[in-house]
């Protein structure tokens, strides 16, 4: 094999093996930005697409529309209401709870609510007696729709505007 | 009680959006990338036979295309069984396999006698071998992806994967050492001329029950308490988790006569339990205990010897190799010149000396292809791991569940620890412990288990990245449904 067949195999190789990195980095950098955009779309809740109708900017639409207050609706604390900001809400009987119910049916630790993307997220901590969405077990992280209850024990809490 | 009612009650109330633009799967992208990796391979394979044979053969590229079948085979599994999952874990793996098993048959070319090389069974020899462990260790992966459909599902076996990853652990340090040891290290299970390393299993299963222990635990764990030079320090019952570890990984150490599977098991609980608490001081603590107990190990192996003399002989070497250059320090010496001879671009595929290095085809194959590809190269393959180690984190930050996220950041972070615990050993900069180089190493035993990491970080990803209102894949559900986590969730109502 001539001399020069060789090096350029040898120098082709390692600039084909660089290639595929960049390559890799191009798939992974267009992925990036792909998956940003979808993860927007499905997060974004049912009522943002819909109340677009008017001109005003689409950001302040999401805005009104989200979830600034917590309610709670039924049960022994019945009335208080915690504004919503960008920490997550822990409920629970434990002192350091962010809300503090006093419900014989609800665990410490019971359950929190964590903002993701403007979206409010239910999830469960291990309760003992479990945390429900609606009529539905929370088994996970659940989005919280607008004015659906949430129960804990006697307890019931809303997401309002 | 109106449970029948409840789930035609939900679409309205806890609706996601209907009709969401479909996520795109990126599977054309992921078999593109395949092909070019399979391209490098057989262009390696070529470079070699022209370098060593100085003739290219006409059957070169067998076993790059035998592979790419393989490859492909777990391509249109993952297409089927998890069509969401990241698309360049598969193909950036695919190189380093390739790449492995490309240089184990170049081995094979440079020990067999010359007159012999042109005539060498594609299938024979460690190249061949490890083509077989291959296709076996991507059979089992794609099993795991069937088998597997949730990767939550891992954690209703976590308690029982514990008790196996400790069983699997404990078993080459209480097995005599004819049936267990190879160099000093007590790694193995010999069974006539099989050996497995159960060890590359083990840590695997240990991790889920890491994951799931932690998400359990993290609450007490991330609880303030004291705070010293602004690090919020744990209170000191819930050091006990992690003293167990400690405790456990130094006894490996001292059992097995590996720093590098110690410091893997180790590294692995730290970083698991800094992922679930956030907290920093997890982590200086883990530094302190293990290089507290490591000084202690050298000294008492200095003073007392015993089961520890092995690491202060490792220690000794590594701090000044060429003390006995023909003795003790032979091997990392070797490493090291061979490194240096490869300088920044390597003598070529095929152009430099394996033969003078000992075990070049599993613990030094790094410094062995090093030899060939030059800085330059070696460079290329490290980015290519980090490229994987970062996907696993990505799939692990997008993942929605707990578990979800501490298993694939520890999984990823173990197979990123594993290449710096071997990389640094052959290039001296931590002492040299026999690590496998994942995926490049002969050995099935690493292969099979690696494989099955990506195989469960794939699954990860998958679920990561799936649209939330399963738009497509064989998942799909009708639009406008209740969400995963209620659909299958019984339907009870509470009076207040």
């Amino acid at each position: 094999m001539p001399e020069l067949v060789i090096t350029v195999a040898r120098f082709g190789f390692l600039i084909l093996l660089w290639i595929f990195v960049f390559t890799v980095v191009g798939v992974i950098r267009r992925d990036l930005f792909a998956g940003a955009r979808s993860g927007r779309l499905v997060a974004a809740p049912r009522a943002v697409g819909a109340s677009t109708g008017q001109p005003a900017k689409p950001a302040k639409v999401k805005r009104g529309r989200a979830a600034h207050q917590l309610v709670v609706t039924a049960g022994q604390l019945a009335g208080t209401r915690i504004t919503l900001g960008e920490a997550q809400i822990t409920i629970g009987r434990a002192e350091d709870s962010t809300l503090v119910i006093t419900d014989d049916y609800a665990s410490a630790r019971h359950a929190r609510l964590v903002p993701r993307e403007g979206q409010w997220f239910v999830e469960d901590l291990g309760s003992t007696n479990g945390t429900y969405l609606d009529r539905a077990k929370v088994t996970g992280p659940t989005p919280v729709p607008l004015g659906v209850p949430i129960r804990i024990g006697r307890t019931s809490l809303e997401l309002r505007p | 009680m109106t449970a029948a009612a409840a789930p035609a009650a939900s679409p309205a109330s806890t609706g996601e959006q209907p009709g969401v633009r479909l996520a795109r799967s990126r599977r054309n992208a992921e078999l593109s990338l395949l092909l070019l990796a399979m391209v490098l391979v057989a262009a390696y394979a070529a470079t070699v036979e022209a370098n060593v044979l100085d003739t290219v053969t006409p059957d070169f590229w067998i076993p790059a295309a035998a592979l790419g079948l393989v490859f492909l085979g777990l391509h249109l599994v993952i297409r089927w069984l998890a069509p969401f999952a990241d698309p360049a874990l598969l193909p950036a793996v695919a190189l380093l396999n390739g790449i492995g098993v490309g240089f184990l048959r170049r081995y094979d070319l440079a020990k067999a006698a010359p007159e012999q090389r042109e005539s060498l069974a594609i299938f024979a020899g460690t190249g061949g071998r490890q083509l077989a462990w291959t296709l076996g260790a991507v059979i089992l992966a794609a099993a795991l992806l069937a088998i597997m459909r949730d990767h939550r599902s891992l954690s209703r076996y976590a308690y029982t994967l514990g008790l196996a990853g400790i069983v699997l652990v404990m078993i080459p340090a209480v097995l005599p050492g004819r049936f267990s040891e190879i160099n000093g290290a007590k790694l193995w299970i010999r069974l006539g001329g099989f050996s497995i390393q159960p060890g590359e299993f083990a840590k695997l299963a240990l991790l889920a029950f890491f994951a799931y222990y932690l998400v359990r635990k993290r609450e007490v764990l991330s609880l303030a308490s004291r705070r010293v030079l602004g690090v919020d320090f744990p209170r000191g019952r819930d050091l006990g988790p992690v003293l167990v570890v400690w405790l456990i990984s130094l006894l490996v150490l001292v059992f097995e006569k590996d720093l590098g599977t110690s410091l893997l098991y180790f590294g692995m609980f730290v970083v698991t339990l800094y992922i679930a608490t956030e907290r920093v001081s997890w982590l200086l603590i883990g530094l302190i205990l293990f290089f507290g107990g490591a000084y202690l190990a050298y000294v008492l192996g200095s003073t007392v010897g015993g089961p520890f003399a092995n690491f202060y002989d490792r220690a000794q070497i590594w701090l000044d190799p060429f003390a006995e250059p023909y003795d003790r320090g032979y091997q990392l010496v070797q490493g090291l010149l061979t490194l240096g001879t490869g300088g920044l671009f390597g003598a070529g595929p095929g152009g430099g000396q394996p033969t003078l290095l000992p075990e070049v085809q599993t613990d030094f194959i790094f410094a062995g292809i090093g030899e060939e590809i030059g800085l330059f190269g070696l460079s290329a393959l490290l980015v290519v791991y980090l490229l994987i180690v970062e996907r696993g984190l990505r799939a692990a930050l997008a993942v929605r569940d707990s578990f979800g996220k501490l298993l694939a950041g520890g999984l990823a972070f173990t197979l990123g620890l594993q290449v710096f615990v071997i990389v640094g050993g052959i290039s001296k900069l931590i002492p040299l412990t026999g690590q496998t180089t994942p995926f490049l190493s002969a050995g099935g035993s690493s292969l099979m288990a690696n494989w099955l990491l990506i195989a469960v970080l794939l699954r990860v990803s998958d679920g990561a990245r799936r649209p939330v209102t399963g738009g497509g894949g064989p998942a799909a559900r009708p639009s406008g449904g209740p969400p995963e986590q209620l659909h299958g969730a019984p339907t009870e109502v509470i009076r207040p």
